[in-house]
């Protein structure tokens, strides 16, 4: 049974709305969303707030409108060929707003896909760095953790795939000029960098989570300002279109049941 | 124009132990799976495989055929990661090398243009140039002064993939959306091979589709082979894809030493044609389990 608050809205669904306003103000730029909640995300911004955002259909195409999870290709209006090496002109360019998912994240927003303790003898080998090193010193770019724990936001990662503020700068230059790690969404809050030095900061609570709540479920010191606020209501028109148009079936509800 | 057409047999003949082999596809996706097959039942060791990994990875590795895996990810799609592939670099079988799959692909296009390397912003400040300690980073001889990763040619020994259609000369088509960077793979190595679903006489290519699916010219190839179901069990659209109840297989298989055994008894021991047979049995089978469970 999902749990409610009292106004109806689902834990799921305020992540969703969440991850919709990684991509606010951003024009024409082409959204890549993993996972459901960004993937609700990017097509309620761009039903709404984000009409210019170019949306992809995860294979090789790049689609018209805003097609609901799970849409079959015969009812895909397609705009334009986007093969795999196309994509990485996009990276390149800049043009492009990316939600990842991370199997760990840290205080200083590095995420790690590649490998669960020492690359060098991995206690679990996962995924791969994929393109999470390219992405982030390319185009801004979010993460999305279902699962907040102690075991996914972590001191430091095991081994940085998507590159953080601290190594960022330790890099120089060439790697700080287009990075932007915007927002970490997890099925708890919504965190961003906006400190002084660069470092995770609460940036809002889902409502039925407290900030203690986050806290203990964090494995580092937290900045917490003074006052939280909570992540805002969608509208009734945002209401109705994730309910009714993009995720009829619920899959939203599979990711975060909370 | 010269014939090119070879057997799977004739392929791996071509091969030896100790090289770097790229392969085409893309996950879990139009693999050369019958060539990889056919490198399985052989007697060739050490490889450093070259891949944007999927199952390809993950059977080499488990037949002990990979010294060296040179990828981004390794991944069946559907399911995030391939078990031989982890268990292999848990148990530090083989030696890796880990890179953004963009500095992949532009080290493939530097050995196609016979340069050393290609610049990019992509690797800076990550893990990739920390576990890789031989790649280097070069300055920008202008005015920005841009310090940029260095992203070596990645030259390859021999590289096969797979395609829908080809000629008997070596041209090549795809039909699917994607034509991923095979045709990278074949400029980045000195012998070049493709498999595929259907050899056509040249005129018919057009028949089949438009101008820009005939992406890899004969310019690219040496050797041609045509192996109906050749990317089996990765997904090979338009004309099959993936046989995600195999892949499943392959998967709860390899979890287990006695089910992995008895899975290469029964599909991988023998002939490319009898693999095809085995997995239309088993696509038999679980289907009549399926309806068998949906009529009780």
């Amino acid at each position: 049974m999902t749990e409610t608050t009292d106004t109806g809205v689902t834990r799921a669904e305020y992540c969703a709305i969440a991850c919709a306003e990684v991509f606010r103000g951003d024009g024409e730029v082409m959204a890549s969303a993993f996972g459901t909640a960004p993937a609700l995300g990017a097509r309620l911004a761009r039903l709404t707030f984000a009409p210019d955002l170019v949306l992809t259909d995860g294979d090789a195409a790049l689609v018209d409108g805003a097609p609901p999870l799970g849409a079959r290709p015969d009812e895909l209006v397609f705009e334009s060929h986007m093969p795999y090496r196309r994509v990485f002109d996009v990276v390149w360019s800049g043009r492009r707003n990316l939600i990842m998912m991370a199997s760990q994240i840290d205080r200083t927003g590095n995420q790690n896909i590649s490998a669960i303790g020492p690359w060098a003898h991995p206690k679990a080998q996962l995924v791969g760095v994929r393109g999470a090193p390219g992405n982030t010193v390319n185009h801004s770019t979010s993460y999305w953790v279902p699962n907040h724990s102690t075991r996914s936001f972590v001191e430091q990662v095991d081994v940085v795939s998507g590159v953080g503020y601290a190594r960022a700068a330790a890099a120089g230059p060439s790697a700080e000029r287009f990075h932007e790690i915007r927002r970490v969404v997890s099925n708890l809050g919504v965190f961003d960098f906006a400190t002084p030095d660069k470092v995770m900061r609460l940036a809002s609570v889902h409502p039925g989570v407290s900030v203690d709540d986050v806290v203990a479920a964090t494995g580092f010191a937290l900045v917490v300002p003074d006052d939280v606020p909570q992540t805002r209501l969608p509208t009734p028109e945002e209401l109705d279109l994730l309910r009714n148009v993009l995720d009829p079936t619920s899959l939203r509800d599979r990711e975060v049941s909370a | 124009m010269g014939d090119k057409q070879m057997t799977l047999d004739e392929f791996v003949g071509e091969l030896s132990s100790g090289m770097t082999l790229g392969i085409g596809g893309w996950g879990s996706r139009r693999k050369p799976m019958a060539a990889v097959r056919a490198i399985l039942r052989s007697d060739l060791s050490d490889l450093t495989v070259v891949s944007y990994g999927g199952p390809d990875v993950g059977l080499l590795c488990a037949a002990g055929k990979v010294a060296k895996v040179v990828y981004g990810f390794v991944t069946l799609d559907s399911i995030p990661t391939d078990p031989h592939f982890k268990a292999a670099r848990q148990s530090g079988a083989v030696e890796a090398m880990e890179v953004d799959e963009g500095m992949f692909y532009l080290g493939l296009l530097a050995a196609s243009q016979r340069v050393p390397f290609l610049p990019t912003r992509s690797g800076l400040g990550s893990d990739v140039l920390t576990v890789n300690p031989s790649l280097r980073t070069v300055r920008s001889p202008y005015d920005d002064g841009e310090e940029l990763v260095a992203m070596p040619a990645l030259h390859l020994d021999a590289a096969v993939v797979h395609v829908n259609r080809a000629d008997a000369a070596g041209s090549g088509q795809i039909l699917g959306p994607d034509p991923f960077f095979d045709e990278l793979f074949l400029g980045a190595a000195d012998r070049r091979f493709v498999t595929t679903e259907k050899l056509v006489p040249t005129r018919q290519l057009a028949e089949e589709g438009p101008i820009q699916t005939m992406c890899i010219s004969r310019l690219l190839t040496d050797g041609v082979i045509e192996t109906p179901g050749g990317a089996h069990f990765t997904a090979c659209v338009p004309d099959y894809g993936r046989d995600e109840g195999f892949q499943r297989e392959y998967v709860a298989a390899a979890g287990d030493p006695d089910a992995w055994a008895a899975f290469t008894e029964r599909y991988l021991a023998a002939d490319e044609e009898s693999y095809q047979a085995a997995t239309r049995v088993a696509a038999d089978e679980r289907a009549a389990a399926r309806a068998a469970k949906e009529g009780a």
